[in-house]
């Protein structure tokens, strides 16, 4: 088996593990060691990584996972994740886990943090409130204190201290860590064909769940790899892929996206792991660093605030023009207000720069992939015979 | 949640008791006619939600407020709301997300008049309270992509351990300092001065105190008022423009005199049909009515003895009961307290504590939910909220499923075939007691 193919099976095997084995091992293997969860979109992994603590992204049950309790839970009408998780914790998947983040992405993962206090009332459970003001003196003094009272709170989790030497020190592997991670998206961008999305996918995924400096070692080793060999190139078209960043598609509709004759050469699959945009200084004071990178450069999503009126949904096309896309697939959960309420925005912007889309809606356990095929080949015919 | 200005009268005629109500309509009318004349007349026009809101300040600029909510919901009870959902999605907006924003865009489509058939007119500034939901964001953005007007945004930290901390607090008054403020200045031309704020706030609080007076009278039995369908009525100043107002004070002292008088006679709640005759059933309500068929809702409470003595519905623009009120004395962090206290900026737990408190402290059979589709922030995890009340009270509970304003979600035979069984639940529990 080949270096890539070994890499992406490893991936592959830890995505299907919904009982997270690997990190289970992790924690065990130390004594005392601590294992945090966060859910999608944002969280600072750099603050638990300074603690020593491993952060474990849960992003949901995927289609592997039968939710049954769950369901009791939620009304009809609120989308899956949340139930997949709940899912997961009511059925021990999640018991080792010491503590678990909660980012401020919607109402919906807002209201679960409640839920989970009282589900698991002993361990530690943070909403992690981002500033959606950007001046530096009002929302990166808060964000600085947010920072700071996750420090204080994993501190006392762990009975240990975090330093701002450890926490520059885990600054710079994480900034390695995009580094690496935006290099895969570049060269995705300029070779569709050699790196596929689920590929690229299943690696992003792998952040997730390994300690980072095994993630970014995995990215250096695949892209070696890859870069060494060559796969057969195709007549497909080039999308980009929007509304993915929470609840998370089954791996199968990636493939058919792929399948139906379309590149994804950008998404926004697992956006912590590029959030940042830019490296965060490692000199000075570390948590003021994260604050402010996070102010001035962070990825700009459907959860988030505009404050400019022009630069809305300027990202969407800024990403289709700098991975040469021909178009856009809105892909967004059943339910998922951030996602459903921009996207009349995002396609304006589109028709603005003259760019082709199309919708459709998904939850983690879509199991029918004809009609997404369908509309995705259908989508990149007319963009190939007539550029739509 | 204000819904005064409708056609059908509310209750048999009582010169005393019509006070407030007369009162309350002049208001309204007064607030829609200003809004129609504003540009015409030089001023400046506000929108703002109602939950988080900055009425207050946003007086100190004489600029006049639009709550898109309350539009959304007149509209709901004047039966518009279907054909402006329907306009917004086929605009592109989702089947899946909030009535209230897709009735407020389809309004705006068709010409942007108002509940009360005056034209609306084009915000100046955009006020965002970002309190207690996330939709709010995403609204405001599309309100301000059809307008292109100034947005101002106040974000509000969720209260998610239950406290407000100086943290919180001081980000939201460096937003209001820094940001808000500024940008109230800058459109309105006007100078803030913070006294005339104190002089707004220490109205406030009066009405505030009458306010609290009026929704506990509910403790008593029979209550005089219903907490959940009346408590629409009068929350609806103190939600809206009013709030800071000689108006409001004038309107929440004449409500307590006319509540006070149903106490001394041992009267019922007002209902449509008149006054409810006798109590059988007294329930805590969580979450928003629903506006389409509001009446039709509330028949099916009060024809079978059912009255609500207290919901967090009547909290979600502004929580006074435990005792905050505005303070002039410290007027932009009260301001900021008010913000983060909101209903729905609570977190699940604090939620749960509050609505059991109130099944106590008001005597109550037990809970009602009435789920809303719309709404997530006050929708995702009340099924679980409602084991929670139940394990910890002992009383039992109901859920019904409807939405704010999309009259397809409003299925009266269910909610009322829900609503009956609980109400032979309650009387199996009585007996069983």
């Amino acid at each position: 088996m080949a270096i890539s193919e070994q890499i992406i099976d490893r991936c592959q095997n830890l995505y299907e593990d919904l009982n997270f084995t690997n990190a289970r091992e992790w924690k065990s293997a130390v004594p005392g060691r601590k294992v945090i969860g966060f859910m999608p979109i944002y969280v600072a992994r750099e603050m638990i990584h300074a603690a020593g603590m491993l952060p474990v992204g849960i992003f949901g049950g995927g289609d592997q996972l039968e939710v049954i309790q769950g369901d009791a839970y939620y009304q009809s009408y609120i989308c899956r994740i949340p139930r997949s998780t709940i899912e997961l914790e009511l059925t021990k998947r999640l018991d080792f886990i010491d503590g678990m983040l909660f980012p401020s992405t919607c109402d919906v993962i807002r209201n679960l943090s409640g839920m989970f206090q009282m589900i698991r009332p002993g361990i530690y459970t943070r909403y992690f409130d981002v500033p959606q003001n950007y001046m530096d003196n009002v929302g990166g003094d808060y964000y600085v204190m947010e920072l700071q009272e996750l420090r204080e709170g994993l501190e006392k989790l762990g009975g240990i201290k975090i330093t701002d030497d450890d926490l520059r020190n885990s600054i710079a592997l994480y900034n390695d860590n995009r580094q690496l991670v935006n290099k895969l998206y570049d060269l995705r961008a300029e070779q569709p064909w050699k790196i596929p999305a689920t590929e690229a996918y299943l690696l992003e995924r792998a952040g997730m769940l390994l300690p980072v400096e095994e993630h970014s070692q995995m990215l250096i080793d695949y892209m070696t790899a890859i870069t060494a060999g060559d796969r057969p190139r195709r007549d497909n078209c080039r999308v980009v892929l929007s509304g993915m960043f929470c609840e998370q598609p089954p791996l199968n509709l990636i493939k058919s996206i792929e399948l139906a004759g379309c590149y994804i050469v950008n998404d926004d699959f697992m956006l912590v792991n590029r959030w940042l945009t830019k490296a965060v200084p490692v000199d000075g004071d570390p948590i003021r660093n994260l604050a402010t990178t996070f102010l001035h450069h962070s990825v700009k999503t459907s959860a988030t605030f505009e404050p400019n009126e022009d630069e809305k949904g300027q990202y969407l096309v800024e990403a289709v023009r700098r991975s040469s896309a021909e178009g856009v697939i809105f892909a967004a959960p059943s339910f998922c207000d951030p996602a459903l309420l921009e996207r009349p925005m995002l396609m304006d912007a589109l028709n603005g720069a003259n760019i082709p889309y199309i919708a459709f809606k998904y939850a983690e356990n879509t199991g029918q992939m004809q009609p997404i095929r369908e509309q995705a080949g259908t989508f990149a015919d007319s963009i190939k015979l007539w550029g739509v | 949640m204000n819904a005064i200005t409708t056609s059908k009268p509310l209750a048999p005629r009582d010169a005393k008791k019509d006070q407030s109500q007369i009162k309350q309509k002049e208001m309204i009318a007064g607030n829609f006619q200003e809004l129609t004349d504003a540009h015409k007349q030089g001023k400046k026009v506000s929108y703002t939600f109602v939950p988080g809101n900055l009425n207050e300040l946003v007086m100190c600029f004489d600029m006049v407020g639009n709550f898109p909510e309350i539009n959304a919901l007149q509209n709901g009870m004047r039966k518009k709301t279907g054909a402006y959902i329907m306009e917004a999605e086929r605009q592109g907006h989702s089947e899946d997300v909030c009535t209230y924003v897709k009735s407020d865009l389809g309004m705006i489509k068709k010409g942007n008049i108002g509940p009360t058939g005056q034209p609306l007119p084009e915000p100046d500034l955009l006020l965002l309270s970002y309190t207690g939901c996330f939709t709010f964001m995403k609204w405001f953005e599309l309100l301000r992509h059809e307008y292109k007007c100034e947005t101002a945004m106040l974000h509000v930290p969720y209260q998610a351990d239950g406290k407000i901390t100086d943290n919180m607090r001081n980000y939201v008054v460096n937003q209001l300092k820094q940001d808000v403020i500024p940008k109230l200045e800058k459109i309105s031309g006007v100078k803030f001065d913070i006294d005339r704020l104190r002089e707004y706030l220490r109205e406030s609080a009066k009405a505030e105190d009458n306010l609290v007076w009026v929704l506990q009278s509910a403790k008593h039995k029979p209550s005089p008022i219903d907490a959940y369908f009346g408590a629409i009525y009068y929350v609806g100043p103190i939600f809206s423009a009013f709030r800071g107002t000689r108006d409001a004070t004038e309107y929440y002292r004449l409500l307590r005199e006319e509540i006070q008088e149903r106490i001394d006679q041992g009267l019922g709640p007002v209902t449509p049909d008149g006054v409810m005759k006798e109590e059988k059933y007294r329930l805590v309500t969580e979450g928003p009515p629903n506006y389409t068929n509001m009446y039709e809702f509330w028949k099916m409470f009060y024809e079978d003895g059912a009255v609500n003595v207290a919901s967090t519905y009547a909290k979600v623009g502004g929580l006074y009961d435990f005792g905050f009120r505005h303070d002039p004395e410290h007027p932009l962090e009260s301001l900021a307290n008010y913000c983060l206290g909101c209903y729905t900026n609570l977190s699940l737990p604090e939620r749960i504590k509050m609505l059991v408190t109130y099944i106590n402290e008001y005597q109550a059979d037990g809970l009602l939910i009435n789920s809303i589709k719309s709404c997530n922030s006050f929708s995702a995890g009340q099924l679980m909220m409602m084991r929670e009340v139940e394990k910890q009270t002992g009383k039992p509970a109901a859920f019904v499923e409807t939405d704010l304003v999309d009259p397809r979600y409003f299925s009266a035979a269910n909610v009322k075939n829900r609503l009956e069984s609980y109400f032979q639940m309650i009387d199996q529990k009585r007996h069983a007691a």
